[in-house]
């Protein structure tokens, strides 16, 4: 059965954190569906980038991957870059 | 050190957890940015660090150390112009806020 395979500290860990961010990144789901301005949506797309980091780092570990990690490092890099051109957009003047 | 590595693991996805639960059940869209910016950038930042220790090698610690710095360069500036463009719009404070200072210097 699959609870056979929870025998090492990280095993466990990653079941848990998986529950858990999979919970975090319904909740930013059911803000963007409903944020009542388009500012709330924004925010919950970039807090969903910082999940989604936390998702691959979470991956590197379990499954023993370096490689993973250097693509959380370029989530990092870009994930501000949405956010900011979202929020130059929704500020052009004229609206 | 897998005890160390698996105790910080399950912090960081709980605050990231916290930061989402704050977007949703916060009054105000500025207390939403707070939540989200503040302990999303720190369950990150744990995550992050439990993986330096689980591989233990340079290279992965200065990896993950990049990624800590430039994740907590780079969070503040998206949030702090995505709220000054909100508050130049008009998206309402609670209504049981305190008090506004922004408005408050600039009358002055």
């Amino acid at each position: 059965m699959w609870f056979n395979e929870l025998d090492s500290p990280i095993a466990v860990a990653f079941a848990i954190s998986s529950v858990l961010l999979l919970a975090a990144i319904c909740l930013a789901m059911r803000r963007i569906m409903k944020g009542p301005t388009a500012f709330d949506r924004v925010i919950a797309l970039d807090l969903m980038g910082g999940i989604c980091l936390c998702l691959i780092v979470l991956l590197a570990v379990f499954f023993e991957q370096l490689v993973l990690l250097e693509a959380a490092f370029g989530i990092s890099l870009v994930s501000f870059l949405g956010t900011v051109a979202f929020s130059r957009y929704l500020g052009r003047k004229g609206q | 050190m897998s005890l160390i590595v698996a105790i910080l693991m399950v912090l960081g996805s709980f605050f990231a957890f916290v930061a989402a639960l704050g977007v949703n059940r916060m009054p105000d869209f500025f207390m939403r940015m707070h939540a989200a910016t503040k302990a999303g950038a720190f369950g990150a930042a744990l995550m992050v660090l439990a993986a330096a220790l689980h591989f233990g090698s340079l290279r992965a610690v200065i990896t993950a150390l990049c990624i800590i710095v430039f994740f907590y360069i780079t969070t503040p500036v998206g949030a702090q112009t995505v709220g000054e463009t909100a508050y130049r719009k008009g998206v309402k404070l609670w209504s049981r806020t305190g008090r506004d200072q922004l408005s408050e210097d600039e009358r002055d």
